[in-house]
C-alpha cells in the first residue's frame, strides 16, 4: 500500500549486524493499529531489503517473531505501537541470551536443545496395540498440565530471564515448563531420570523466582510456578533417596 | 528414525548421579537453613531491641546469657544454619556474577563453611559458659 505524502512518521532504531553489530535509525510512517512486526516489515519492504527477521504466522500462534522492544522481549505481531512507543520512537533488537544470527534473526539452537537436555520429549509407555490412555481431566495432575502445555516456545522467557544471562547451562523457563508437563503426565514414562535431568547443576534449584518469565510470558503460563513445583519434585525426590 | 537429541553447549546430559544428588542436596539445606534462620533471626532482633530498650549493659548480657543453657543452645543452632546457609549462598553467587565454579570453589567455599561454624561456635561457647 503505498503512503501518502503526509503521513507521519516516527523513529525506529533497528539492530543490524550480528553480535558485534549496532543500531540504525529509521523513519517510518506512523499508521493506526500498527503493529512492530509491521513496521519491520516496512523497513525491509520499502527501505531495506537486506534486513533479516524472522515471522510466519503474523497472530500470535507460532512464535517466531518474537524480538527485543525498548528492552521487552515481546511477540512483535501481537504488539502495537502504540502501547509501546509512547510519544518516542522504537528500539528493536534480536532476542537476548540467544546467538544473534543476523539483525533481528537468534539462533535457537540452545534455546532447543535445553529443552532435550531437561528430557523435554514425550515417553511413551504404551504401543498401538493397547488401548487409549484414560486420563480423568478433573485430576490435579491433568489440571496441572493444563496450567503448562499452552506453549509455543517463543523464547520470550528464555530472553527475560536473568539467571539464563547469569549461567550458561541453566535450563531456563521453557524447557523446566515443558519438564513439568511431562512430570505430570500420567502416560509419560521418563520417571526419575527426568528429575534426574531437572535437578542438576544448572537445573530448576538455580531459578531465582524473579518471575520474570511470567510477567512477559505471552501466553500468560506460568514458568516460574512450574519450576517451584518442580523444586518440590526434586527435593522429595532426594530426601527419599530415589535420586 | 531416531530422534536427535543433542545437548546444549555446557551440559554434559550424562552427569553423573553424585553430581545431581550433591546439587540437590545443596537446594535442601539452603531451603531448610533458611528456614531455620528466618526464626532466628526474628529472636535475635527481638532480643537485640529488648537488650536496648532495657539499657542492658554488656555485663548484663553476658551474666543472662550464662544464666540458662537455652540461650547458648540457641545460637549455636542460629550459627550451624549460618554455616549451612552462607556458604551455598555464596556459591550461587560466585557461580553466576564471577562465572567461578568447580571442585576448588567448592573446597573453598567448604572451608568457610568450617570457618563460620568453628568461629561461631567457639564464640557461643566463649559467651555461654
Amino acid at each position: 500500500m503505498p503512503t501518502p505524502p503526509d503521513t507521519p512518521t516516527f523513529p525506529v532504531r533497528i539492530w543490524r549486524g550480528g553480535a558485534d553489530g549496532a543500531f540504525r535509525r529509521y523513519d517510518v510512517p506512523r499508521r493506526a493499529s500498527q503493529t512492530v512486526l509491521d513496521v519491520v516489515t516496512h523497513v525491509q519492504r520499502h527501505v531495506d531489503p537486506s534486513l533479516a527477521y524472522r515471522y510466519a504466522c503474523r497472530v500470535g500462534m507460532c512464535g517466531s517473531c518474537a524480538m527485543t522492544v525498548n528492552g521487552r522481549a515481546r511477540w512483535t505481531c501481537r504488539t502495537h505501537v502504540d502501547a509501546v512507543a509512547g510519544n518516542g520512537g522504537l528500539e528493536i533488537a534480536p532476542l537476548s541470551h540467544l546467538p544473534i544470527v543476523r539483525d533481528l534473526v537468534v539462533d535457537m539452537e540452545p534455546f532447543f536443545d535445553k529443552w532435550a537436555s531437561a528430557k523435554g520429549q514425550f515417553v511413551p509407555t504404551a504401543t498401538r496395540y493397547d488401548d487409549f490412555a484414560k486420563v480423568e481431566p478433573g485430576s490435579a495432575a491433568r489440571r496441572a498440565i493444563d496450567a503448562t502445555i499452552e506453549c509455543i516456545g517463543c523464547a520470550v522467557c528464555y530472553a527475560s530471564c536473568d539467571v539464563v544471562g547469569w549461567k550458561e547451562d541453566y535450563l531456563g523457563p521453557a524447557a523446566l515448563n515443558r519438564a513439568f508437563t511431562l512430570v505430570n503426565d500420567v502416560r509419560d514414562g521418563a520417571g526419575i531420570a527426568r528429575v534426574r535431568a531437572i535437578a542438576k547443576d544448572g537445573g530448576c534449584e538455580s531459578c531465582h523466582t524473579h518471575q520474570s518469565c511470567t510477567q512477559r510470558c505471552p501466553k500468560h503460563l506460568s514458568p516460574s510456578g512450574s519450576i517451584a513445583a518442580l523444586k518440590r519434585v526434586v527435593a522429595r525426590a532426594v530426601v527419599k533417596g530415589e535420586l | 528414525m531416531e530422534a536427535r537429541v543433542r545437548a546444549a553447549p555446557g551440559i554434559d546430559p550424562g552427569q553423573r548421579a553424585e553430581g545431581v544428588r550433591f546439587a540437590a542436596w545443596l537446594f535442601v539445606l539452603q531451603r531448610a537453613s533458611a528456614a531455620v534462620l528466618a526464626l532466628c533471626v526474628l529472636v535475635h532482633l527481638a532480643t537485640i531491641i529488648y537488650a536496648v530498650r532495657h539499657g542492658l549493659s554488656a555485663q548484663a548480657i553476658v551474666t543472662r546469657l550464662h544464666a540458662s543453657a537455652a540461650w547458648p543452645a540457641f545460637y549455636a543452632v542460629f550459627v550451624v544454619a549460618v554455616s549451612v546457609h552462607a556458604p551455598i549462598g555464596l556459591r550461587a553467587v560466585v557461580g553466576e556474577w564471577l562465572r567461578l565454579r568447580g571442585p576448588l570453589v567448592d573446597a573453598v567455599l567448604a572451608l568457610v563453611a568450617a570457618g563460620l561454624l568453628v568461629g561461631g561456635l567457639y564464640t557461643v561457647l566463649s559467651l555461654g559458659f
